[in-house]
């Protein structure tokens, strides 16, 4: 990007050559020094990310034009809440430690952190999977919810839903390449990929937590 | 490093490899642009069907009713078949034509060309994108043969209860699951393209070739991208909650009180407006994701064909990325008298007008790169003309419907149409079919007849104005769109009844004309005249290689670029264009 | 090659942007929108200035660039202007554009408070307006003044817009079909619903258009001003019947219009 400096396409109107015919300038082969996937990774992310934000802004927006709102406290266990949380966000540094592990090539350090990640993930699922369980055992479900607005439990099962499949196709892509891994048929940026959107599906929990179950 | 994995599998692949199942850009690009002309040419065939219910409401056509004896029972078509086609109309072209032809079929053809690179980032991620797409289409157009209650009716916008409630139009019933389906696929099959432009644009350039070097076109298909892949979740989110709707018993849509052919629905508390608001937060940087390519490819033909460079070259950049930016700040110009909340009605008129200022920069640029030319009137620049003629008349009439107090009379009526089949649909057209004829021979290796070309363009550009223009006219007086017949009921739209004749004659004039196009495309394909490498005299890399290119643009030798695109006309320069890859040393030597 | 000569294209060229922009400003004269019967005049009178100015932009630009394509398709020069650009010129333009857009954005939300934001008068007409696939229903308020409520649930044959029975209010409330007859002069209110998907209340000619959305009540309010028979259209695509969906408004004297009401009144009390 250095090139732009440099470059003054708007000679005067009396026809002066342009100066943007300098020869010098360095080869800049991307805009961030970073390699391709992971520039599609971030592209990625960050679609994926107005997809969530989509879902949130749906709810504020439905919850606004509600005239009643579900008391949360009187929903969801805190204590629960905070052990579901713990063990994923606790697996995205676990995944960090994994990463930093095979860059510096402690491969048993690797594969502990990396183990004990993917065990996080199936972790958080079965919380989750439990969580649902028990409310739909209390009769709420997409159209019916026993403590008020329908409209609660519908868009409740919709984003938690959709972030629980983001969580079990991480899981499934980290046990995937892990596998691959430990027979040598993958790259070590292949890992750093899996981590970042590891990374991601964590931070979304957070914006979900904070709009769904605490705002 | 790159360049020595590509040089591991360097040769050509079979048959099926090559051309069917094909990971190459080129031929991914060919695909996109074929299919895309076939869905044109069907969803104009929709529209002839329309135009003839409109001019003569309620006739019957003997003809139409032996061929299609459920539609046209008769020969009179049925209300639900013209809502059908309507909608579908409307869904094909804007998705899987224009989007498919602009972003899939010439940005995958040109870009990894325009920036010197041998394919895009992610071959086979392109190829499953051209798959998808084609799926999707497979499934809207399946919905006409295989749905119960026919294809989707609610119109390319899909506003809920109408589109939710299975008995509230015939096309509810399964045909809004089919248009579901087939957007959730093109979303995929866009985003998956939109990766590869972006990630390919940001790391492959050539040598050299630094952002404020590259060609408009590839600008323009780079922020288009970016656009669609920022925009499209927005309406994956929608069609996700619409299909919970209307299989699943939610209410996000829908509110309480739903009382629709005679029964009380039990839906609680949702919002018809949220579908809207979300349909539309895609739906306008949609409307700029047919529209900057096609401004891209104008930019880029009309500099070669006035031999001169681009006006502005920074300027015609910023604005597009001005355009691609605020375009997510005014899909609420839709929503005028939607019933949202009237003070962000003055936001979005405010921000509407904004918009219209890096549009105008851009006009003013061409009619500048135009002053001082040495015009050269080869099919390819009258349809870049014609593009700034389209894209004047359609942005001015932007206008009003951008100032909120006037769209309350004009929302929703022909004006919209017009409006909008002069600048989205109509300028687009005539940018893809500019860059068709420009590009053909680096396609193909041969060059598309001129004579058949001109014919074309000439019956194309008057007709299109015939068509389009005289729906001002109805608009004002305020004959609404997707009436099925006009004037059984409206006596006030009976005296403008003979406009919808003269539009509707000319409109089938339109549609055969490009026929004419359809037949110069297969025909000069294989027996035009053999292209040179260069037949126009133009500067951009892809110009450099052979006509066509070699399977691996440059096989794993990338060029080294010292200059713009755009240096045509240079004074120091023996000929009037000067190629990307020469450098100032060799300019007098003029060995190029 | 001195003397190229211009292409027969060039001339045609020429002549179809000539001709684009007579038929545009021809169109100019003619009357572009039914005569106004209402009180939004300020509406027509941002709308003749658009006119104005879209119009001369439309011929300026339309017309150079058919000017340009004639005058440099014949260019007897060995090179084109190497010019790619001028600070002067485009920072005239682009201010140039800003400047007149910055005003019809002023103008056009003045335009907006004084039509859809200012509250109506106190003493405006009420008139409810319930759409259904395909007919519009009005509903006036009997003598006192309050509209009965409204529940889809007690929606029947005899009760098509489900005026809450045990509301002391709904009695006396008086419900048309597809006629609306409003009093000439005197504002008028109308709180616009939808029993089923979205219309949109529409009289052309009284720049009047507002969407009926289920599950809202969305009021606009005008002064008709022209007596007169005037229809009602339905502009948002609403199902098979959408092209029937047409209702008659009459504006009429306020003596007339107190005898139609009497009139509507019996006709109820009688079914």
């Amino acid at each position: 990007m250095e090139g732009i400096k440099k470059m003054e396409p708007t000679a005067g109107i009396q026809g002066l050559p342009a100066q943007n015919r300098e020869e010098k300038d360095h080869f800049a082969p991307s805009a961030f020094s970073t390699n391709r996937k992971k520039t599609m990774m971030w592209v990625f992310i960050i679609s994926d990310a107005l997809l969530f934000g989509t879902f949130l802004a749906v709810y504020t927006f439905e919850r606004f034009i509600s005239p009643t709102w579900p008391d949360r406290w009187k929903i969801f266990d805190p204590g629960y809440l905070a052990v579901m949380t713990v063990v994923l966000l606790s697996s995205s540094t676990f995944m960090a430690t994994a990463v930093e592990g095979l860059k510096q090539g402690k491969m048993k350090r690797f594969g502990f952190f990396y183990t004990i990640t993917i065990l996080c993930g199936i972790g958080f699922l079965g919380m989750q999977a439990h969580e649902w369980a028990h409310f739909i055992g209390l009769g709420a479900r997409l159209n019916t919810n026993p403590w008020g607005v329908p409209l609660f439990s519908g868009l409740f099962f919709m984003i938690t839903g959709f972030h629980g499949f983001h969580v079990l196709t991480g899981v499934l892509i980290l046990s995937f390449i892990g596998i691959l891994k430990a027979v040598g048929k993958v790259s070590d940026d292949t890992i750093e990929l899996a981590g970042m959107y590891w990374s991601f599906v964590d931070l979304v929990w957070v914006f979900i937590l904070a709009v769904i179950y605490l705002l | 490093m790159e360049t020595k994995t590509l040089e591991a599998h360097h040769k050509i692949p079979g048959f099926w490899r090559h051309y069917i199942f094909s990971t190459n850009h080129k031929i991914i690009g060919i695909q996109y642009l074929i299919t895309s002309f076939f869905v044109a040419l069907t969803a104009a065939g929709m529209a002839m069907l329309i135009r003839l219910e409109i001019a003569w409401p309620e006739h019957s056509w003997p003809l139409l009713g032996r061929i299609f004896p459920g539609a046209f029972p008769g020969g009179v078509m049925r209300p639900e078949v013209y809502a059908a086609l309507f909608t579908m109309h409307g869904t094909l072209m804007v998705f899987f034509f224009l989007s498919a032809a602009l972003v899939g079929g010439f940005g995958n053809f040109l870009i990894p060309l325009q920036i010197g690179a041998d394919d895009m980032a992610f071959p086979f991620l392109n190829m499953l994108s051209y798959w998808v797409y084609l799926l999707g289409f497979l499934v809207m157009i399946s919905s006409f043969f295989f749905s119960p209650g026919g294809p989707a009716s609610a119109g390319w916008t899909s506003y809920p209860p109408l589109s939710a409630i299975k008995s509230a139009v015939a096309g509810s019933n399964w045909g809004q699951s089919f248009w579901i389906v087939g957007m959730a696929f093109f979303i995929a099959s866009f985003t998956m393209g939109g990766l590869n432009f972006v990630t390919t644009v940001l790391s492959m350039r050539a040598k050299g070739l630094n952002m404020m070097r590259l060609p408009l076109t590839t600008w323009a298909l780079f922020v288009t991208a970016a656009v669609g892949i920022f925009a499209f979740p927005a309406l994956t989110a929608a069609v996700i909650m619409l299909f919970l709707d209307r299989h699943f018993g939610t209410s996000f849509f829908l509110p309480s009180g739903l009382y629709v052919a005679g029964k009380l629905l039990n839906n609680k508390g949702g919002s018809p407006l949220l579908w809207q608001h979300l349909f539309w937060f895609l739906g306008h940087p949609e409307v700029y994701i047919v529209m900057l390519p096609a401004m891209g490819f104008t930019s880029d033909i009309l500099s070669t064909f006035c031999r001169k460079p681009i006006f502005g070259y920074a300027a015609m950049v910023g604005s597009i990325l001005a355009i691609g930016s605020l375009s997510f700040i005014v899909w609420g110009h839709h929503m005028f008298v939607s019933g949202m909340n009237p003070y962000l009605g003055m936001f979005f008129d405010i921000t509407t007008l904004i918009i219209a200022v890096p549009s105008a920069i851009k006009t003013f640029n061409w009619m500048a790169t135009l002053w001082g030319g040495k015009i050269q009137l080869t099919t390819p620049m009258l349809f870049a003309l014609a593009f700034i003629s389209l894209f004047v008349t359609g942005g001015l009439s932007g206008i009003f419907l951008a100032a909120a107090p006037a769209d309350i009379q004009l929302h929703d009526t022909y004006f919209v149409i017009s409006h909008f089949h002069f600048i989205m649909a109509g300028a687009s057209l005539f940018g893809i079919l500019g860059a068709t004829n420009f590009w053909f021979p680096k396609m193909f290796g041969k060059m598309m007849n001129e004579t058949l070309g001109k014919l074309h363009f000439w019956i194309t550009f008057i007709t299109y104005y015939c068509v389009f223009f005289p729906m001002m006219f109805l608009g004002l007086h305020g004959e609404m769109r997707r009436l099925y017949d006009p004037i059984q009921y409206y006596t006030m739209f009976k005296p403008l009844q003979p406009i919808n004749v003269f539009i509707s004659i000319n409109a089938f004039i339109l549609g055969a004309a490009q026929l004419i196009f359809a037949f110069n495309f297969f025909w000069s394909m294989f027996k035009g005249k053999k292209a040179s490498s260069n037949p126009w005299n133009a500067n951009g890399l892809e110009w450099t290689l052979p006509s066509p290119p070699p399977y691996e643009n440059w096989e794993g030798e990338p060029p080294e670029v010292y200059r713009w695109p755009y240096d045509y006309s240079y004074p120091e320069a023996p000929k009037d264009y000067l190629p990307q890859i020469v450098p100032d040393k060799a300019i007098a030597a003029g060995n190029f | 090659m001195k003397t190229s000569k211009r292409p027969l294209e060039a001339y045609f060229l020429f002549l179809v942007f000539i001709l684009i922009v007579v038929l545009g400003s021809a169109s100019f004269f003619k009357k572009w929108m039914p005569p106004l019967a209402s009180n939004r005049i300020s509406i027509d009178q941002m709308m003749t200035a658009l006119f104005i100015v879209t119009g001369v932009f439309f011929v300026g630009v339309q017309g150079l660039t058919g000017y340009f394509i004639w005058k440099y398709s014949n260019q007897n020069v060995e090179k084109a202007a190497y010019v790619s650009g001028s600070h002067a010129l485009e920072i005239t333009w682009t201010l140039g554009t800003a400047v007149i857009l910055a005003v019809f954005g002023v103008w056009s939300v003045r335009v907006w408070r004084k039509t859809v934001i200012q509250p109506p008068p106190s003493h405006a007409l009420q008139v409810e307006v319930v759409a259904q696939q395909f007919s519009w229903n009005f509903l006036y308020p009997n003598q006192d003044g309050v509209f009965g409520k409204l529940n889809p649930q007690y929606i029947s044959f005899l009760n098509p817009l489900g005026l809450d029975p045990k509301d002391p209010a709904s009695r006396g409330d008086i419900w048309t079909k597809d006629n609306l007859y409003l009093p000439v002069g005197k504002p008028v209110v109308l709180k616009i619903r939808s029993l089923d998907v979205v219309h949109s209340f529409f009289v052309p000619d009284f720049r009047v258009k507002q969407d009926a959305v289920p599950g809202m009540a969305i009021s606009t309010w005008f002064i008709p001003e022209k007596k007169g028979k005037y229809e009602i259209a339905c502009s948002q695509f609403c199902g098979r019947g959408h092209y029937t969906m047409r209702g008659t408004c009459y504006v009429v004297s306020q003596k007339r219009f107190r005898k139609e009401l009497k009139h509507l009144r019996k006709e109820d009390e009688g079914e």
